[in-house]
């Protein structure tokens, strides 16, 4: 039989280490992650664009992960300051998926209330809130409840551009509502039972 | 012609109109053929997968078996981000056979199923570079844009990951050169083609995208650019709109507009630009437009005009230096005295 990723890691090690973290993460991860063959090179870091706001470099990340630092990890803000450009993914020697792990990293931070700043996180799931209400994203509310809630000062600011994409016929004051909406609930709720941990 | 199964997303209907109704101009001239999925979802942008893994790979997968049911094979996206959001669910789900059946069961829900690897997931710009190609396109031209010096901004989510390998490089990408050289566009060196716009992050860490908008918007500055463009709704979003709050941020005062690289395609096959969405861009591409000869549509400045005469809140330009006088904004400096 074919050794699992952690078990060819494991192989190499003439100690004990605990791994199960960077497995837990790996396992969540769409696709085959590839996480535990970070050779900590250190290229993914060098080639973010906005590695210069995040508290650790997707490197240094990967190794708190094998070190299995828990709440250093999920309070982390460099999953929220990931802006998915897959610059690293392309440039990784290993070929880690390293954007579909962030999302990981996001979704187990969510799950475990552990984050420092609430604003990411409830734009996602108020994102997510209005998709399973109507089927379609709806910027004009989410836009609205997010600033309201997370930065008043800064709609005012950005009222004046807000009137003019509904003038230009750009924002839709309305959702639009699929007719599949039963369908779709049924798709979801149906998922929301389901993990991908271990197989 | 040939025919596509058609996945707009919900930007297309919104802030992206322009994109809408300059492809569905071009799109029959250049014998493109659209069957827009019957009641398709949102593909869950960036936001679904960063907080539940099945049921984001679900909401993508809907669309997957709606479009398979059609019995076509090709589905044509022009959004970047959704274009990647399906092709990777496509790709992982076969990948990892276990995501597969897990979304195949939630799938079931709903009667529906969807076999990993049924579809081609392609871009816009992928089927007009390899399906219709330059030469159709430059037969089609009637009004090549010469004498518009264009940036050519590809983004980030269609040359990469590119785990189908149907890009030409993940990072410095051509074919959207290719295609605005083919209109006789003059494509200015532009060192930000395939770098980020931000996304999300306008909305949620102002201060990651600002610094990423002023990097785009002065590089195409200093190519001597007249205009950029784009293949992807977030990123003529976020250099558009959100212009004015990062020359705030900042204290600069540029007034780099950028369009749908349909548009141009548009205004090169012919098409008046009050048919393919121009006017609707909060930078103005009046300066830009007036280089090859052709004016904004009417509807558009007036409107321009009445909403200074409402005397909407315009941000300060904090630059302490003296004022150029191309700048229209008010000066934070003039305001203290
Ligand atoms: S580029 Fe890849 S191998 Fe190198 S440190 Fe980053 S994830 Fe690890
Ligand atoms: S995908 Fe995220 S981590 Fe990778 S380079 Fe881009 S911003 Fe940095």
């Amino acid at each position: 039989m074919s050794k699992t990723p952690v078990e060819h890691v494991h192989a190499r090690l003439d100690h004990d280490e605990d791994l199960s973290l960077l497995h837990e993460v790996s396992m969540k991860t769409a696709g085959v992650s590839r996480l535990e063959m970070c050779i900590q090179c250190g290229s993914c870091g060098g080639s973010c664009p906005s590695e210069m706001d995040m508290d650790h470099t997707p490197r240094t990340l990967f190794a708190m992960l094998r070190a299995g630092m828990r709440e250093e990890v999920l309070l982390s803000n460099t999953p929220w300051i990931c802006v998915s450009c897959y610059h690293c993914v392309v440039r990784c020697p290993q070929n880690v998926h390293i954007t579909d792990v962030m999302y990981s990293l996001k979704s187990m931070a969510i799950q475990e209330k552990k984050y420092r700043d609430s604003s990411a996180p409830d734009f996602s799931e108020t994102f997510v809130e209005m998709v399973e209400k109507y089927g379609r994203s709806y910027e004009f509310g989410l836009a609205t409840r997010h600033y309201l809630k997370h930065s008043p000062l800064r709609m005012i600011r950005t009222a004046a551009m807000g009137l003019g994409m509904l003038k230009k016929g750009r924002l839709n004051m309305k959702p639009t509502t699929i007719k599949g909406m039963e369908q779709l609930t049924a798709i979801l709720n149906k998922a929301k039972e389901m993990e991908l941990a271990h197989e | 012609m040939s025919d596509y199964i058609f996945y707009p997303g919900c930007a297309m209907e919104s802030n992206a109109k322009a994109y809408y109704d300059s492809l569905m101009e071009i799109a029959q001239p250049l014998g493109i053929n659209l069957q827009e999925i019957d009641d398709w979802n949102c593909c869950g942008a960036t936001e679904y997968v960063g907080i539940n893994l099945i049921p984001a790979y679900s909401l993508i997968a809907r669309n997957l078996a709606l479009a398979a049911k059609t019995g076509q094979k090709t589905v044509l996206s022009p959004c970047s981000a959704c274009y990647l959001n399906l092709a990777k669910a496509d790709y992982y789900m076969a990948e990892r056979p276990a995501l597969g059946e897990k979304v195949n069961e939630a799938l079931a829900a709903g009667n529906l199923q969807y076999t990993p690897g049924s579809l081609d997931i392609r871009h816009l710009l992928d089927v007009l570079i390899n399906d219709i190609g330059l030469d159709t396109l430059k037969a089609k031209v009637v009004r090549p844009l010469k004498g518009l010096r264009v940036a050519p901004y590809t983004g980030c989510m269609v040359p990469r990951p590119d785990y189908n390998k149907r890009w030409s490089d993940p990072e410095h990408p051509t074919e959207l050169i290719d295609v605005l050289k083919a209109i006789g566009a003059e494509v200015v060196a532009f060192p930000g083609g395939a770098t980020c716009c931000g996304g999300h992050m306008t909305q949620i860490g102002p201060d990651t995208a600002y610094e990423l908008i002023r990097r785009l918007i002065s590089s195409a500055e200093k190519s001597k650019a007249d205009i950029m463009v784009t293949v992807c709704p977030m990123c003529q979003l976020n250099v558009d709109a959100y212009q004015g709050e990062t020359n705030s941020h900042y204290g600069t005062d540029y007034e780099m507009p950028i369009v749908f690289f349909s548009q141009l395609v548009g205004l090169a096959l012919g098409f008046p630009p009050e048919k393919l969405g121009f006017g609707s861009e909060i930078t103005s591409t009046e300066k830009a437009l007036s280089r090859i000869g052709m004016d904004i549509p009417e509807a558009a400045i007036t409107e321009g005009k009445q909403r200074q005469q409402e005397g909407l809140p315009m941000p300060l330009c904090m630059r302490k230096t003296a004022k150029t006088p191309e700048c229209k904004r008010p000066c934070a400096e003039e305001a203290k005295a």
